[in-house]
This record gives structure tokens, sequence and C-alpha cells, in this order.
């Protein structure tokens, strides 16, 4: 499933390659603006169409990453880990890059609703997790990261 | 050959919260790298990972061109029964790297 989501993301990529430079320069702020729309539809994709609420989700993240292409985080949610409450799943997006989807984790009811990993990012930008429950609610947070050295290539 | 990295405390009371980490040593190629003639090089990444206790999961990851090289996943479970961790990386190229370890809960 997530990878249909990346594929789809990956239009916005491909357009830009195809335009010439400047067309596309000339259009880089609208586009950025539609990447913000298509990582909400694959969030929206994600949770099965639940819309997340803000809370819960605690995005841990540097303020400024000199290296884009090594970038720690830890999502933390607040939440039990219980057969009967626990987080079955957290997505990480990170929307300014040419794909948003960067990692989704499935749980089970135990340990603690906490994860660990590094990505790449392209540019400064926000960065954003959605955290879904056994009861099917989804719940966001966000964190904006600055970007010295992107970490994308190309 | 990529080599998996796991730690964690492998002799743990019962109800005890461990954490895992886990790493595996993988250039995890975007796909969004171009080589020196500007043509892309194609995607070549771990794509998922999974890990099981006796045989039934907890915890598994789906992970895109975004994750970093070297990917590194930590996550948390309660110690509740003694038996085998087994934890296995899937590659593009249909590689599978596994490690296992022997969890003893008291």
């Amino acid at each position: 499933m997530s990878q249909d989501v990346n594929s789809d993301l990956s239009r916005r990529g491909v357009l830009l390659g195809m335009g010439a430079g400047a067309a596309a320069l000339a259009l880089m702020p609208s586009v950025a603006h539609a990447t913000r729309e298509e990582a909400n539809d694959a969030f929206a994709k994600l949770t099965g169409g639940a819309k997340p609420q803000a809370g819960k989700v605690t995005l841990k993240l540097p303020e400024i990453a000199e290296n884009g292409n090594t970038v720690p985080f830890t999502v933390v949610v607040d939440n039990p880990m219980t057969e009967a409450n626990y987080v079955k799943a957290i997505h990480v997006m990170a929307e300014g890059n040419p794909a948003p989807g960067v990692v989704s984790y499935f749980l089970q009811p135990t340990g603690k609703a906490e994860v660990y990993g590094r990505m790449r990012l392209a540019k400064t930008q926000d960065v954003r997790a959605v955290a879904v429950l056994s009861d099917g609610s989804a719940w966001e947070g966000k964190k904006e990261v600055k970007v010295t050295i992107g970490g994308c290539g190309g | 050959m990529p080599t998996p990295k796991v730690k964690f405390n492998e002799t743990a009371a019962k109800g005890e919260i461990l954490e895992i980490k886990t790493m595996i040593d993988h250039d995890m190629e975007s796909g969004q790298r171009k080589d020196k003639d500007g043509k892309l090089i194609p995607r070549k990444i771990v794509n998922k990972f999974i890990c099981t206790l006796n045989g039934k999961e907890l915890f598994h990851a789906e992970m895109h061109g975004a994750v970093s090289a070297n990917p590194a996943t930590n996550f948390f479970i309660t110690a509740t029964e003694s038996g085998t961790m087994e934890f296995k990386w899937f590659d593009d190229d249909g590689s599978v790297y596994a490690i296992s370890r022997q969890l003893t809960v008291n």
C-alpha cells in the first residue's frame, strides 16, 4: 500500500523534470504547496480515511540539521500499549522531499509507543508523524527542521 | 553483504520494558540521485524490517527512499516470555538479511 503512495507522490518529481529549468523554478512555490496536499492525501490513505487530530504525537528532531543525509528522529505517542488500547501504526512524512513518505512503523500491544530512526531531508521543511490507534482514531504531530545541506542528492 | 546488528538486554525480568536497537549497513540508494552523466541511479533500499519472538510479530517497518543509509530502527517491547527473537531486513533486490538472538525472561 505504501509503495503505491510513494509512486503517486513521485509524480511531482517527474513533472519537474519535464519542464524547462526556468519554468520549473518559477513554479517552485506552487509545487511546494501541492506537496503538502499530497502528503495529506498520502496520510489519508494510510489512516484509512480517519482525519488526524492534533495531539498525542511528539516528534523529536534537531532544530537545525547540518547534514540532511542523516537526521535522527524519535516519535513518542502519549498512549498506552495494552491489548484494549494501543498504537497500531506510526507513519512519518517529510512533506518537502521529492517523495514525502519516509517510513511506517507497525506496532503490537507491547513495550511503549516510541520509535527511533534516521531520515534524509531535501530542504528546510515540516516533518509530520501520524499515529493510528487500535480504536481507529488518528493523531498528528509535526516539527519544522531547518536543513543546511540537503540530503536527497541530484 | 550487509551485516545486521542488534542490541538489547538479553536477560530481562518479566514485565520489564526493553529497548531493542537495530542497524544494518546498507547504502539505501534512494532512486533520487544522479550519476556523473546526469542519469538517475536506480533505487535499491531495504524496504521492510520485521522483528518476531517465537514466530509472533512484535514490530515491523516499511521504509522508503528517504530513510538514511545504514538504517537504524529502535523500538520497545515488554519482556513476557523467553524465546528466539528473529530480525529480518528485506532488500529491493530480493535479498533477505537475518539475525536471531535468545531472550531469557526470569
